[in-house]
């Protein structure tokens, strides 16, 4: 899997609640909570935004709480992937599970600045700062969350084995 | 090789001799607990299209985080919830009042030691306090569990805390684990698994044990141990008929890392906002004004709990500039606080008692801060917007401190309050 776009970055331990608020949690409708990705954190994330892009984040990303929103509402927006120093587990679990790749990477995160085109490759392990020209060797994942996140995430997934 | 209790509870749960910190793991669930959040793991459940959960029997579901419902939406998700439970013969739905889910899971003797639950909430961490690994998942992980049983997991490296010393009085279970978060930090245990030792853990009581398994969520942890002793067999032996087994570590199991804490001076701690590891002794702000004091929530909605904030409050008066709000953890709770006289010294102190459940923590009704406001709160986050306005600043502290400085007005060391 490739995935190309431009880097969105911002600071350390970014949490569920500022990610997607309380408030927002019984939406069902995918446009409306992705409508309200990030609004606590940065207002005005739509107005630098564009579909694909590549947040690239500090450490402990997602901590808080378990909510699949916070995966969710990022996916439907249209966020491309996400790199980050470290993510919190619960939210690494629930955005695999939504097809949504994630990548820890503490020295990609160090040197990419906003708006640096990225090129990632699951397969070979690596991303490209087009920008900068600088190419960081990643941790591959583990073939059957790369085999999740081929399948567009668990639902998918699990829908494929049970039809086997 | 010597194993941690994390790693034993994961060998078992998936059929190997042992297993090692960094294995993968397919690991069968002993019980898989989840909230109004159901309705979203119900709708995950259908679009796989399977027609029967796995097993009725072993799915709790606690309706706490937006009862009785708030909005239309909620009462909605909440009649798909109940239909979903009829239709799919679930056996345990504990509904509007009951209490918050992880104080109905350990009070109605759902979790006894060596079991592996997951909830679909992350302060599921709460069943360590009995010696079980309790950890949180999300929704469409929690579909996949009602379908197959089963979840992947990385057995996690342990970090061992030893916590020792002499506790001031009015220096709590919550000052212990705010103050190992302030020094270890948010993701101080991210990955990992916790075990807790040492002669302050033994003291305290099985709701201490709970606070501090809820509470070191907020470092990252995947299970917050805590070994069981007399103590948790007494207290699991009065709550179910089913046998266990305790599950201990090896002498020579191996950590990751080990922290020794010695808690003999420590003031009561106030995590500031707006990271819960922004932690400093409250001597450094008190004085700071505040808003409303919120007792209760699954880290200290306890009878320990209200029994030390009612100390503080009996035959007193809250400041007139403060709304104080009271959630007991469950109905059981709120009945022992009512026998127990506490009811009515927080109502005549001015307080207002609202349903057991999760109360404002999570900022949606039962009382949410407007913009400019202060909260000092024993729930366990603090982070911007998490009670309503992001423009809202949440100190956390125990209950006895949260009872002190409703009474003042202002943040206040209860050490002061009482002669």
């Amino acid at each position: 899997m490739i995935i190309k776009g431009r880097a969105i970055k911002y600071g350390d331990d970014i949490n569920t609640d500022v990610i997607i608020p309380g408030r927002y949690l019984d939406l069902i409708n995918s446009e409306e909570l992705a409508s309200h990705a990030l609004e606590d954190l940065d207002p005005n994330f739509f107005t630098k935004f564009t579909k694909g892009d590549i947040l690239v984040v500090g450490k402990n990303f997602g901590c808080g709480s378990s909510r699949e929103q916070a995966a969710m509402c990022l996916k439907y927006a249209g966020v491309g992937a996400l790199i980050a120093k470290s993510f919190a587990r619960i939210f690494y679990r629930n955005a695999i599970n939504q097809g949504l790749p994630i990548i820890e990477s503490s020295e990609a995160v160090d040197a990419i600045i906003s708006m640096d085109e990225l090129e990632i490759d699951l397969y070979a392990a690596t991303i490209r700062d087009k920008t900068k020209n600088l190419q960081f060797e990643i941790q591959p994942l583990p073939i059957f969350i790369q085999e999740i996140l081929n399948d567009g995430g668990l639902i998918c997934s699990l829908k494929k084995k049970l039809r086997c | 090789m010597g194993q941690t209790i994390s790693e034993k509870i994961l060998a078992k749960a998936s059929g190997n001799k042992d297993v090692c910190a960094g294995d993968f793991v397919d690991a069968e669930i002993d019980l898989a607990m989840s909230h109004d959040n159901t309705f979203l793991v119900s709708t995950i459940f259908n679009e796989i299209g399977v027609k029967n959960i796995w097993n009725p029997d072993k799915i709790v579901i606690v309706l706490d985080h937006r009862t009785p419902a708030n909005t239309i939406k909620t009462a909605e998700n909440h009649k798909r919830i109940r239909k979903f439970v009829k239709k799919q013969n679930i056996t345990h739905l504990f509904d509007v009042g009951e209490g918050v889910c992880h104080q109905i899971l350990p009070e109605k003797g759902f979790v006894s030691p060596g079991m592996l639950i997951v909830g679909s909430d992350s302060h599921t961490t709460t069943y360590g306090a009995v010696g079980a690994f309790g950890t949180g998942i999300g929704a469409t992980d929690m579909a996949a569990v009602w379908i197959t049983g089963k979840v992947w997991f990385k057995v996690p490296e342990t970090l061992r805390f030893n916590v020792s010393g002499k506790l001031s009085r009015y220096v709590s279970a919550k000052d212990v684990i705010l103050h190992i978060i302030g020094k270890i930090g948010v993701d101080g245990a991210t990955y990992k698994a916790c075990e807790f030792y040492g002669n302050v853990i033994e003291n305290m009581s099985i709701d201490g044990r709970l606070c501090v398994s809820n509470q070191a969520m907020e470092m990252g942890t995947k299970a917050a141990i805590i070994p069981p002793d007399k103590k948790t067999v007494d207290y699991v032996t009065s709550k179910t008929n089913v046998k266990f087994n305790v599950v201990s570590s090896d002498e020579d199991a191996t950590y990751e890392k080990t922290y020794d804490f010695d808690v003999s001076d420590i003031e009561p701690q106030i995590a500031c906002p707006d990271k819960v590891d922004n932690v400093k002794p409250v001597s450094d702000i008190v004085g700071t004004e505040i808003h409303q004091a919120v007792l209760g929530s699954c880290t200290n909605g306890r009878l320990d709990d209200l029994a030390a904030a009612a100390e503080i409050l009996k035959g007193k008066t809250i400041s007139k500039n403060v709304r104080m709000i009271v959630v007991p953890a469950s109905r059981l709770i709120y009945l022992a606080a009512v026998e127990h006289g506490y009811i009515q010294t927080f109502v005549n102190a001015g307080a207002t008692i609202v349903n057991p459940g999760c109360g404002p923590c999570l900022g949606l009704h039962q009382g949410v801060l407007a913009e400019g406001e202060c909260a000092i709160s024993s729930t366990n986050r603090n982070f911007k917007g998490r009670m309503g306005s992001p423009d809202a600043q949440i100190y956390l502290g125990s209950p006895a401190t949260v009872a002190a400085s409703a009474l003042k007005g202002k943040i206040t060391d209860p050490r002061g309050v009482i002669e």
